[in-house]
């Protein structure tokens, strides 16, 4: 069972579906480290941008054509949701924000099952079953674009908190709001922006995932758990944590779903994640507790 | 002979949760000079510079910039205008590299002018030039002090409030401190330097006012004030 043709493969499939729990845990983490708020909306958010790919694809539009429409849909939806509503309940208390967000994902999720019912559906697509040789084992298509994309998409992400304006703006109005306002910064308009980018991640997730996943109104559970596994285990805020702790996950899973059996296969994330924190409290990649 | 007057409070009136701390302060500055707003401290120094910068919205009164009034106007258009502060604290963005704090020195306003004022305030400050990669929480006091002035230079203001820049700095450095803001008015730049170092604030500034209880209680020429004798018993101990 410990034979690399057995293993290799199945860490490399471990790599792509930690690859899509990096860029979840990447809009969380960029929330998270802005806006200090623990989005409890994020899996529902994620069940959105599911939901509106999966009807773009009704109307022919290709899960992956879709990113184009669901990444700046989500966009300004998460730019809303902060702006007016999130934003405007917080009072600057962060315990507010804390309810605020559980009550949006519920009411989100119950919106979903009203509408669209419990049941969970799956999309047909010409790829969804062909597979790619890499040479050291067969990865199916839909997973090796969702690799791709994903790191391609948290390159271009880190570009934009490292090399623009808005980046800089970002990070200033995490540590110093005072400042970044003497400084002529709209801070609400960076929480919202913050918000905003957190969530595209979502939509782009959400097309990369659909061809290889299914679509129901609790899927955001499924993702959420993890993402916020990966943003502690990575370190607060860290956005390489979260990247690096997405990858690490999605290959602990996988190997774990190997060895002990699929049902089995989450145990292992969480001893890696008690590993971690016994030996790093503050997680992979976040600034050492003093 | 009426210089152009930048800055014009009048009447004003603020505080904090509703209880007031200012009671009706009139203040002004005009194009080129350097004014000294001394107090000690919680006589409400800050709180003014926090309802002229668009912080707080004020009670009653009203602030005009360059004839605009830009009262309860928010801290980004007041930035945009040119009315820049340096607050006390000097509220420097700590995780940022000390390059990309003079960037965001520009965000709202000179952005076009980003590389040549960067030039300007790398040759005014040369140890931030030195250490432009460095993380700019992990400068020495003195050096965030130039970081924060030169944050604010990078916005190009038309008038910078100056709160504090002598605090907590050795004498050695509010020696060069003061000799930087003499350099800055000479280069054409209209100050108004909130301060507790009272006679090296007089010796620099035009005018100077004295702010106590949320009220102003002197106010003139600063060599007059100099030789007040009210304010050289409460300031000086004399």
């Amino acid at each position: 069972m410990l034979d690399p043709v057995i293993l290799l493969p199945a860490a490399i499939n471990g790599l792509t579906m930690g690859a899509v729990y990096a860029l979840v845990a990447l809009g969380l983490t960029l929330i998270y480290g802005v806006l200090h708020i623990i989005n409890f909306a994020h899996g529902s958010l994620l069940m959105v941008g599911l939901y509106g790919a999966f009807f773009l694809h009704r109307f022919g539009v290709d899960p992956y054509l879709a990113l184009l429409v669901m990444v700046p849909a989500l966009f300004a939806l998460g730019y809303v949701l902060q702006w007016s509503v999130i934003g405007r309940a917080s009072h600057g208390s962060d315990q507010n924000v804390l309810l605020v967000t559980l009550g949006a994902s519920i009411v989100i999720e119950n919106l979903a099952l009203y509408f669209f019912s419990a049941d969970t559906q799956t999309i047909d697509t010409p790829y969804a079953i062909a597979m790619v040789d890499i040479g050291v084992a067969l990865v199916s298509l839909p997973r090796l674009i969702a690799l791709g994309a994903s790191l391609a998409l948290a390159a271009i992400l880190w570009l934009l908190i490292a090399r623009t304006d808005l980046g800089r703006a970002i990070r200033a109005v995490a540590k110093e709001r005072q400042g970044a306002r003497l400084m002529g910064i709209d801070v609400d308009h960076i929480f919202a922006m913050s918000f905003g980018i957190g969530t595209a991640c979502l939509g782009a997730a959400a097309c990369l995932l659909l061809p290889m996943f299914y679509v129901s109104p609790h899927i955001g559970h499924v993702f959420v758990l993890v993402a916020f596994t990966v943003v502690v285990l990575g370190g607060m805020g860290s956005f390489s944590g979260a990247l690096i702790g997405g990858l690490l996950i999605g290959v602990t899973e996988s190997l774990c779903g190997l060895l002990l059996g699929e049902s089995l296969g989450q145990i292992g994330i969480f001893l890696i994640f008690i590993a971690t924190l016994l030996f790093r409290p503050s997680g992979l990649f976040g600034s050492r507790l003093s | 002979m009426t210089a152009q007057r930048l800055l014009d409070i009048r009447g004003l009136r603020a505080g904090y949760d509703g209880v007031a701390v200012l009671h009706g302060v009139d203040l002004h500055v005009d194009a080129g000079e350097i004014v000294t707003l001394l107090g000690s401290n919680g006589a409400g120094k800050s709180t003014l510079n926090n309802n002229v910068s668009g912080l707080f919205r004020p009670y009653d009164g009203a602030v005009y910039f360059e004839g605009e009034d830009i009262t309860g106007a928010s801290s980004t258009h007041i930035v945009a205008r040119g009315l820049v502060q340096v607050p006390e604290g000097r509220r420097i963005f700590p995780n940022l590299t000390v390059r990309e704090n003079l960037d965001l020195g520009s965000y709202r306003r000179a952005r076009q002018h980003r590389a040549s004022n960067l030039e300007r305030v790398t040759a005014i400050f040369p140890r931030l030039g030195e250490r432009m990669t460095q993380i700019a929480g992990t400068l020495s006091g003195g050096e965030q002090q130039m970081l924060a002035i030169g944050r604010g230079l990078m916005a190009e203001p038309r008038l910078l409030i100056l709160d504090e820049p002598s605090l907590g700095l050795s004498p050695l450095l509010v020696e060069e401190m003061f000799a930087l803001i003499r350099r800055l008015h000479v280069e054409g730049l209209a100050l108004l330097l909130v301060e507790q170092n009272v006679v090296q604030s007089l010796e620099l500034a035009q005018r100077g006012y004295v702010l106590e209880n949320g009220r102003i209680v002197l106010s003139g020429q600063a060599t007059e004030l100099c030789e007040d004798p009210a304010l050289r018993r409460a300031y000086l101990g004399v």
